[in-house]
């Protein structure tokens, strides 16, 4: 018999907020161990949640780049459970109105295109975290993830294969990062999945026994457990050597295997209900607004838009919208210097080059547009030589440099238009070196690039090539 | 009888909070082994707001565990006894002078009752009046800061003093409707039948009697919408207290057992030998008001009932500037009668619970209380003035 997979993912996402969730926390990865911790997100009796407005506006953000339906009125429940990352016995989250749903995620694959229906997003805190250290047997909680906001996309079982599920969560990664939601980073757990699984009859519209993955962390892991699992429901399926039964399954990558956690019967009712502290949020016309207007155009329309309308390469325009940092520094330099191939040239050579040095991704370049235009701008018009300019550009990824002509004037980067100044200094050149005279006048062009290179040293970069050239060969001429 | 003094000076301006009031210089315990000496880093707003109007907060009264039950009974401090009747350590603080007014988280009605017996003034504001920042979590949704004196002029003088928006806590009032204080003359009161059958009737009829000769019209309705405030508060306020000590595991702070061998053991006896039998009845029931096979026959009918009793109040309030009711069907309690009836506190719930439920305002003067529209605790204490 020939079966199909129906597979619908839960994926949380932490967001992009400064604070956390409930209190005034630093949201921020990779602090020192219980940094980030105060009374509340430490269940101290006594302190109230206070819910954090930027994470209400993310989850906005979020539902519209899906295409969802906003709910106007939106709560906060409590979902009770006993674990010892968990230090209210509680986590907040949305049970019963949910900040988004009946959303879309059109995703492209081998077999074409395909909608994936959204079924809801809610808004939650996640949990601290254990650090088991094997050496002294001991477990020990770090607070600092507790009550950092996330949002929790759950999608319907509109999912039929390993491939899609990837295609499915690239899109997803590519929509939250270029609405600047969330940084998507699955190596730090920024971005988890939970994977349900179930087979069935090819054609039927039963839907068969679902087992739940649950906290997948790279998109391979999930490739490869999908394929294991759908291997291990059809054998059982078609042999009977095992039986199939709804539960929650954890998958060992290094094994590749899953192993079951905990069965229906076993598994934890959360008592959700109401959390009466925190008063429902209603969302009005004027912040609905104002969260629609901060929506930033789509990937694949500002590289439409690049193409057709700026005349970038397609080479150049796919760099470009692969990451929304790149966007917003191209399309502020673009409006000071006016123009794209130039602009889009530095962004991509030289940007991305200090970025590799500097061990960074292109998600992570935060120089202003502005400040980057302004320095194209004076390149364009000779006033500041390109080694110069790359000095300065360099300078501008450790400060911000807001008026970068008066910082060229103040660092000596400005071009000498003073023609007697640069022949003075050719002069001076050509006096102390007559052997490279005398061989470029025997014929040698070379000779004449190694007093250029002198003359520019001594200018210290700021004459214009084109007439510092014109200036040493009439020099020489004259000799 | 009251558990904890600050070292501080008293001043002529002494208030005693109750121990569900977390304060910095003294523990606060919630009447609980479980927090046996607990030590808040932070104090509560009502505590910070009474410092900075100049009272002196100089000791912490002893409360029955989490301040579920009767008149504090379940106190792992033991209870407190007058002539040999049941009353709580702050409501004996204001009564003995020792201090000018009790500043106590009510949560199940004991702090009105314990006023009711003794003959004191008592005040519950408007819900979202008093910040709840830095008191012991218990039931949320209807808890409040309140305040117990001699009499009325002091009641208000104290609460006026705590009353203000809070940034610190989400269902907090804004500032304008927490000190609203417009007092709108009192011209017609009804007494709820459903509440008006005790062993204080004549109380009720005292107050009655002194009202008519006041002027004020005093009508009688039979009121029996309220009686469905009772079962409902009771799983509301099981399910929330479920959750709410659902953190109280021995970790971190508070009670620990000495006898474990694995995480379990620690949660499952640190819970055991630390919470009494009301806590641990009412997480049980809890839990189960919630549990996923009773969330919409039980809790969210509950729900239901509170925004039908809510309408009545409201609507009843249209008609009426107050309704007058009893505070408890005895008038007076015996340690053993508290102690034989475990579940009195459920029972007696009965006269507190469409306050609690429904968040208005509610004073207690002459045995007896008055309940008024939301916002209207200054009309309700400047008539309890003259009773």
């Amino acid at each position: 018999m020939k079966y199909e997979t129906v597979i619908g993912l839960e994926v949380h996402v932490e967001l992009a907020t400064k604070s956390k969730i409930f209190c005034s926390c630093s949201a921020e990865f990779g602090a020192e161990q219980n940094d980030h911790v105060c009374p509340a997100c430490s269940g101290m009796p006594g302190m109230l949640p206070i819910v954090n407005k930027r994470v209400v506006d993310l989850g906005m953000t979020a539902g519209m780049m899906l295409n969802c339906d906003i709910n106007r009125v939106t709560t906060f429940d409590k979902k009770s459970y006993y674990y010892p990352d968990l230090p209210n016995a509680y986590q907040t989250t949305q049970w019963f109105s949910p900040i988004c749903v009946n959303g879309r995620v059109d995703i492209e694959t081998s077999k074409g295109p395909k909608s994936i229906r959204i079924k809801q997003i809610h808004m939650e805190e996640d949990a601290g975290k254990l650090v088991h250290d094997d050496w002294t047997d001991t477990t020990l909680v770090d607070f600092n993830r507790t009550s950092v906001p996330l949002i929790e996309i759950v999608s319907q079982p509109d999912i039929s294969s390993a491939e899609e599920a990837i295609a499915y969560l690239e899109r997803l990664r590519d929509l939250l990062r270029f609405a600047k939601v969330s940084d998507c980073r699955w190596e730090q757990g920024s971005m988890r999945c939970d994977v349900n699984l179930s087979i069935r009859p090819e054609g039927s519209d039963v839907l068969g026994v679902r087992t739940e993955m649950k906290n997948m962390n790279s998109l391979s892991a999930i490739t490869r457990a999908i394929k294991y699992e759908i291997a291990r429901h059809t054998r059982a399926l078609e042999t009977g050597c095992e039986e199939l039964v709804q539960e929650t399954r954890r998958w060992d990558d290094n094994e590749g295997k899953s192993y079951a956690m905990r069965n229906k019967e076993t598994a934890g009712d959360y008592r959700y209900f109401p959390d009466p502290n925190i008063m429902p949020v209603v969302i009005d016309d004027e912040w609905l607004d104002r969260i629609e207007k901060s929506l930033p155009e789509l990937p694949e329309v500002k590289r439409a838009r690049y193409i057709d309308e700026m005349g970038l390469s397609e080479y150049d325009a796919d760099i470009l919208a692969s990451s929304r940092a790149l966007c917003d520094v191209f399309e502020d330099a673009l409006a000071v210097c006016g123009n794209a191939k130039e602009t889009a040239n530095w962004i991509i050579t030289e940007c991305m080059q200090v970025l590799n040095k500097k061990k960074m991704t292109a998600d992570m370049l935060a120089i202003s547009g502005t400040s980057l235009g302004q320095l194209i701008k004076l390149v364009m018009e000779d006033k500041v030589s390109r080694p110069n300019a790359k000095r300065i550009l360099a300078a501008m990824f450790e400060n911000d440099i807001p008026d970068v002509e008066a910082y060229a004037k103040q660092s000596g980067f400005i071009v000498s238009n003073d023609t007697s100044f640069i022949e003075n200094i050719v002069k001076e050149v050509i006096a102390a070196d007559p052997k490279s005279v005398a061989d470029f006048k025997g014929g040698k062009e070379k000779a004449l690039m190694a007093l250029f290179g002198k003359c520019m040293k001594q200018l210290k970069g700021n004459a214009n090539p084109q007439v510092l050239r014109e200036i040493l060969i009439a020099e020489i001429n004259k000799i | 009888m009251k558990m904890y003094v600050a070292e501080t000076e008293k001043s002529v301006k002494n208030i005693v909070v109750d121990d569900m009031i977390l304060t910095t210089d003294m523990p606060t315990s919630a009447g609980s082994r479980m927090l046996d000496g607990y030590m808040s880093l932070f104090e509560a707003q009502a505590v910070t707001k009474l410092k900075e109007a100049g009272y002196t907060v100089y000791a912490k009264a002893n409360t029955g565990e989490f301040n579920l039950d009767l008149l504090g009974e379940t106190s792992y401090y033991g209870a407190v006894e007058a002539d040999g009747k049941l009353t709580t350590a702050a409501a004996q603080a204001v009564k003995t002078g020792e201090t000018m007014a009790a500043v106590t988280l009510e949560v199940n009605g004991s702090g009105a009752r314990a006023a009711a017996l003794s003959g004191l003034v008592y005040v519950k504001p408007t819900y979202g009046t008093v910040s709840r920042f830095g008191t012991i979590p218990a039931v949320c949704s209807g808890e409040t800061v309140s305040v117990t004196a001699a009499d009325a002029a002091t009641a208000k003088e104290v609460l006026w003093a705590i009353k203000g928006h809070d940034d610190k806590d989400g269902t907090s009032l804004p500032q304008e409707k927490c000190v609203a204080d417009e007092v709108k003359e009192i011209k017609k009161v009804a007494i709820a039948k459903s509440l008006a059958a005790g062993e204080d009737a004549a109380k009720l009829e005292a107050v009655k009697a002194k009202l008519t000769a006041q002027g004020v019209e005093v009508v009688e309705i039979d009121a029996g919408e309220l009686l469905l405030a009772k079962p409902a508060w009771n799983i509301l306020m099981s399910a929330e207290l479920c959750n709410n000590v659902s953190k109280y595991d021995g970790v971190k702070y508070g009670y620990r057992t000495p006898n474990y061998t694995d995480l379990d053991q620690l949660y499952t006896n640190s819970r055991t030998e630390a919470f009494g039998y009301l806590t641990k009845s009412t997480v049980l029931f809890g839990s189960e008001t919630l549990s996923e096979a009773n969330y919409y026959k039980v809790y969210d009918k509950a729900q239901r009932i509170r925004r039908v009793i809510s309408e009545y109040l409201m609507k009843t309030f249209g008609e009426f500037d107050a309704v007058l009711g009893l505070v408890s069907s005895k008038s007076e309690y015996t340690l053993a009668q508290a102690q034989e009836n475990k579940y009195i506190a459920y029972d007696e719930s009965l006269y507190i619970a469409p306050a609690m439920i429904t968040g208005i305002p509610v004073v207690v003067t002459g045995g007896v209380q008055l309940m008024g529209a939301p916002l209207t605790e200054a009309a309700l204490l400047a008539l309890a003035e003259t009773l």
